[in-house]
């Protein structure tokens, strides 16, 4: 069914980097050249034979960082978006089929999350809760969440007023039948497609965390927080903060060309917009 | 030929369809259709949904929907090849020479702009007239189309009429510029029986006194008996039969047509009510609102076992707000529902699995009932496992078992709703509530959404089904046509109120209360004549008054649909 002729150009290169980043994080104490906090060489070597991307602000390898930078980024993010996911849909599927109090509660309650700034928020959850990556997660992903709810549950109203809906509850149809049966399977082609764009916010969100130095600690480091270790190069000409603020940059496009492309095909099987 | 206003040769339409995971490819939608209009006829357009009607109406004005590429042919209008004229042509062309009145007028008017305004628009535009000019003239024609106050109506928002009125003020619209043909697709069929009757004359005397021609689209072929002069029926694209009105009508010559004619004639003998009903409504009350709106007052009905209570009545008149009272989904204000001799928990979520087992219901909209991402094999088969807990070979065999019972056959089981016709889709729902084995089954306006023939075989299935299961039927309809040929008991509902209730033929023999007369006498008749005897009896005349207060009832805002 499907065609790799047909795939559009702009989908291919998002598919491809996006699965060399994958293959990266999933491979990299194989790839990686040198070990993650091991020193190589002086501090800040320009590139070369032996260090393809030269050397970072303590002398370590920079592709190996790059590389064991990938792996945290992609896990952090990855279940931190599988979290904002599960959690958001199903309450907000929830909130949709049970309505009354519960309805109003959690909408309420998420209205009350969403106004207050993300990154404010999470500055001031993560400087007084113990910085280890289950509570970037945990923050994170229920922070991310709270869209997760509001889409879901706008899309899951409209189909819980379908006529095939009204069968299965006159048929007297559990509620976890009506979620995950009738309403899941109509819901996902518009989740999909925002679990690749939401996937996006969490990188760059992580990457701004660990630039503020509240996201991944030392020595570990995620690429945000390498652009931070190494910003103080730019002054002096030496571009080892770019190469990680250009990972993420293209990271977050080329999944976001993937995204792109899924969401033309599902709507377009639906008979919806898109060309793809 | 002098008079010869419209002529299309050979006309081939075609557009190509994306169907998903397969390649794109064309069809043809119609093919080498001709036919010619004078000046001052009216030519009917007749055929089921896919036949090509209105994409041969809007060739008439040079008009492709998205995607539709006129392949072949001509469209003569007026002695000039339309389909060659350029951009600038077809531009002076529509609204000036030709005009179009559209099936739904609601969506066709801007509201944000008053009727006046969106009526003289063309007129204007085209230099036809200036604006006191064209402002008189449509007050003339708000008159002659009898719309209730014709000097101000103009001064409305499309939102302040009601559905006929505002059918009205779109002939009026078309009228307006003075064509020399218009292009009528559909305009009464989303409307009710005693609306469309107004309607109908209304555009009938128009036509007749501006001496315009026109295409009168239209899948019913009783209302085509009225207006047309000529009549074209197509199938497929492709023209079946073409013919005057009287030919047509008395001396069909294709098989197709003669199924077209015939297609009301379902033979059912009325039984007779037994003793104990199988389901009784009592003094039921309900409404919207937490009781502000009552849309069911103080309604009784029986249904007796294996057999039908056909509930008849215009939009907004209770009918599928009573289904929902009887199903739970809107739990009654007042009454009770007795099935098999006990009391209904008034909450769906109270009732009993084998109490939801043994009352089913069939949608209008086959198309939403089902679940799209379910196979007809798990839409079927689901009540099986759910009431029965049958599972693997034994359910498998039971669905392809129902299948067959609806005529389709096993080789639908992996087949989804989308790759069904409409009428299959309807087919699958009925199989599905036949799956649980009810004792009653409330099949809301389950043939209106679909064509003549298909839907008159599936009211066939329905009669055979009720013969071999032995389930009743609560048969909701604005179709009375339906009603005289399957029901065995009749519940005229208005405003909420059961007005007339009995047996079939008690209910349908005079002496008639005032609205059953109106409802009765509303139903367009497959005769040529039939409107003007209708209208012009003195027992319509004299019920006219009474015609405006029904109107006002028309646009409840609770319907469901």
């Amino acid at each position: 069914m499907l065609d790799i002729k047909r795939i559009p150009i702009p989908a291919l290169i998002g598919i491809v980097l996006t699965t060399l980043f994958v293959l990266a994080a999933i491979f990299a104490p194989l790839i990686a050249p040198h070990g993650n906090g091991e020193i190589v060489g002086d501090v800040w070597e320009p590139m070369s034979a032996a260090h393809w991307l030269g050397t970072d602000n303590l002398g370590r390898d920079l592709l190996s960082r790059m590389i064991y930078g990938a792996r945290i980024t992609l896990f952090i993010a990855v279940l931190a978006t599988a979290l904002s996911f599960s959690l958001g849909a199903i309450l907000g599927f929830s909130a949709a089929v049970f309505g009354g109090w519960f309805d109003t509660l959690l909408s309420r309650l998420v209205d009350l999350l969403m106004s207050i700034p993300t990154l404010i928020m999470a500055l001031v959850v993560l400087s007084v809760l113990p910085t280890n990556l289950v509570t970037l997660i945990l923050v994170m992903g229920i922070l991310d969440s709270t869209r997760v709810y509001r889409l879901s549950r706008a899309v899951a109203v409209d189909i819980n007023v379908m006529d095939y809906v009204e069968a299965a509850k006159l048929r007297g149809e559990g509620e976890a039948w009506i979620i995950f049966r009738e309403i899941l399977p109509n819901a996902l082609s518009p989740l999909v497609s925002e679990l690749g764009l939401r996937f996006i916010y969490a990188v760059l969100f992580l990457s701004t965390l660990s630039f503020l130095g509240l996201g991944v600690q030392p020595p570990d480091a995620d690429w945000g927080g390498m652009v931070k270790e190494n910003k103080d190069g730019i002054v002096f000409g030496i571009a080892a903060a770019l190469i990680p603020a250009a990972a993420i940059a293209a990271l977050a496009i080329s999944v976001n060309l993937v995204a792109d492309w899924v969401l033309n095909r599902t709507t377009d099987i639906k008979g919806g917009r898109g060309n793809g | 030929m002098a008079d010869t206003l419209l002529d299309v040769r050979d006309l081939k339409i075609e557009a190509t369809v994306y169907p998903p995971g397969e390649h794109p490819r064309k069809i043809t939608i119609v093919d080498g259709v001709s036919l010619t209009l004078e000046k001052g006829r009216v030519l009917g357009l007749i055929g089921e949904s896919g036949a090509g009607k209105s994409t041969i109406g809007l060739s008439s004005m040079a008009f492709g929907r998205g995607g539709v590429r006129i392949t072949g042919g001509r469209v003569i209008l007026n002695g000039r090849d339309i389909l060659k004229a350029g951009r600038n042509g077809i531009r002076k062309l529509r609204g000036r020479e030709v005009c179009y009145v559209a099936q739904s007028a609601a969506a066709a008017f801007n509201p944000a702009q008053r009727l006046m305004d969106q009526v003289v628009e063309a007129a204007l535009k085209h230099g036809v007239a200036n604006r006191a000019e064209a402002e008189k003239r449509a007050k003339a024609l708000f008159r002659k189309l009898s719309l209730p106050d014709p000097d101000n109506i103009g001064k409305r928002y499309p939102h302040q009429v009601s559905g006929g009125q505002l059918q009205r003020v779109m002939t009026a619209m078309a009228l307006c510029s003075e064509p020399d043909l218009i292009v009528f697709d559909e305009p009464t069929t989303a409307l009710d029986v005693t609306t469309q009757i107004d309607v109908l004359a209304a555009i009938k005397d128009a036509i007749r006194d501006t001496g315009v021609a026109a295409l009168y689209i239209t899948h019913d072929l009783a209302v085509v008996a009225q207006v047309a002069d000529d009549i074209v029926v197509l199938r497929h694209g492709k023209m079946v039969e073409k013919g005057t009105t009287y030919e047509i009508i008395k001396e069909p010559k294709q098989a197709y047509t003669q199924a077209l004619v015939s297609v009301h004639h379902i033979g059912h003998e009325e039984k007779q009510p037994t003793t104990k009903p199988v389901l009784s409504v009592k003094n039921v009350t309900a409404g919207y609102g937490h009781g502000i709106v009552k849309v069911l007052k103080n309604v009784s009905v029986d249904i007796h076992p294996g057999q039908t209570l056909a509930v008849v009545g215009e939009s907004g008149s209770g009918k599928s707000t009573l289904a929902r009272a009887i199903t739970g989904l809107l739990p009654p204000l007042q009454g009770e529902v007795i099935f098999e001799g006990r009391k209904l928990s008034n909450r769906l979520s109270e009732r009993t699995k084998d109490d939801l087992r043994q009352l089913q219901m069939i949608y209008q909209m086959a198309d939403v009932a089902m679940n799209p991402r379910q196979t007809v094999g798990t839409i079927i088969g689901r009540p099986l496992e759910f009431y029965f807990g049958m599972r693997g070979k034994q359910r498998d065999a039971r669905v392809a078992e129902l299948l067959d019972k609806i005529e389709m056959g096993k080789g639908f089981i992996d087949r989804y709703p989308a790759e069904l016709s409409g009428g299959q889709k309807q087919r699958v729902c009925i199989a599905r509530s036949l799956a649980a084995k009810p004792k009653l089954i409330v099949c809301d306006e389950v043939t209106s959404a679909l064509d003549p023939l298909v839907a008159h075989g599936i009211l066939e299935l329905l009669l055979e089904l009720q013969k071999e299961e032995n389930v009743a039927y609560l048969f909701i309809t604005h179709d009375l046509a339906t009603v005289k040929s399957i029901a065995d008991s009749i519940a005229v509902m208005y405003r909420g109120e059961v007005v007339r209730y009995g047996a079939r033929t008690k209910v349908l023999t005079p002496p008639f209360d005032d609205y059953t007369d109106l409802l009765l006498s509303s139903v367009p008749e497959m005769e040529i004549g039939w409107l003007e005897k209708a209208i012009a009896s003195a027992r319509w005349r004299v019920r006219e008054t009474n015609a405006v207060g029904w109107t006002r009832t028309r646009n409840s805002r609770f319907r469901p649909h």
